[in-house]
């Protein structure tokens, strides 16, 4: 009985922030909900049984890709509300493209017949949540029977970090910077000056 | 009860707010990008939502690499932005004709 509640009250949050995602004025709002968004699809993997990933969702969205986004909306310094104005022009066009693209879903899901899965088609059945974790479940057959898909997102995430350090990395001139070999070269006759100033009429510098 | 279907509802949903939203914000960029997320945190819910139902846990690990994927796409996208925004001093989409393509 929770679980129905639970599930109903965090699809219809899931569903309307994700609504004020796209229509949201103010681009740091869309952030927002967007994060508002993620956290509610967290709770429906929990609702699932899908802990680890539910963890993982708000780790990785949360922690990473939304705050890159807040970081870059408020690091642009833009006009939000000149690229807002074409928004009433668009939504005839987009309410039709998503209506029909929702009819369809609407069809597919009429015709579609659920049906119990022959045992020996499951590539990994789930164990038993009682004996095993969520998250050790996915582990054993993570770095198991999917080593080289793992290894493969590794190096997907490896080659995005060195892409989005090559593209926004630049060498302005200009700027001071540290010359740790010329401050640890330095000799004592290069540093230190010794005079004998007379009274009152201190040091030139 | 609830079911596959219930779950499967939720993303399609979710789906289509999405592909709406690429459409109603054609001038910005950072909108557009959060619509593409929205998108395949619906395709994530859709995987796990039958990874449960199906008892099979392959799902999951799918949805591992797809999340994956969606982290590295954000980064890049948004450098792409940063970079294009030192250089034009804006980020309106129908600008976007230096390659003249």
């Amino acid at each position: 009985m929770i679980a129905v509640a639970a599930f109903y009250i965090l699809s219809a949050i899931a569903i309307a922030s994700a609504f004020m995602v796209v229509v949201a004025r103010n681009p740091v709002h869309s952030v927002l909900f967007l994060i508002l968004t993620f956290f509610t699809s967290a709770g429906l993997f929990v609702l699932l049984g899908a802990e680890f990933l539910a963890m993982l969702l708000i780790v990785v969205y949360v922690g990473a890709v939304a705050v890159l986004f807040l970081f870059v909306v408020m690091m642009l310094d833009i006009d939000f509300a000149e690229l807002k104005a074409g928004f009433l022009t668009y939504l005839p066009f987009g309410g039709l493209i998503a209506l029909i693209l929702f009819g369809q879903f609407v069809m597919v899901g009429g015709a579609w017949v659920e049906k119990s899965v022959a045992a020996a088609s499951i590539a990994a059945p789930t164990p038993a949540a009682a004996a095993v974790s969520n998250a050790e479940a996915i582990g054993r057959i993570l770095y198991t029977d999917y080593i080289f898909l793992f290894q493969a997102a590794g190096i997907v995430l490896f080659i995005a970090m060195v892409g989005a350090i090559a593209l926004t990395l630049r060498h302005r001139d200009g700027i001071r910077r540290q010359n740790v070999t010329a401050q640890v070269g330095r000799t004592r006759e290069q540093g230190v000056e010794m005079t004998d100033p007379k009274p009152g009429q201190g040091v030139v510098l | 009860m609830i079911g596959l279907s219930h779950y499967l509802a939720v993303a399609a949903a979710l789906f289509t707010i999405g592909v709406f939203g690429i459409f109603v914000n054609r001038k910005n960029v950072i909108v557009i990008l959060m619509s593409v997320e929205l998108i395949l945190l619906a395709v994530n819910i859709n995987l796990v939502a039958f990874s449960s139902f199906l008892g099979d846990l392959v799902g999951q690990v799918f949805a591992m690499f797809v999340l994956t994927v969606a982290a590295a796409e954000a980064a890049v996208g948004l450098a792409i932005l940063v970079v294009y925004f030192r250089n034009r001093g804006n980020i309106a989409v129908e600008d976007l004709n230096l390659m003249k393509g």
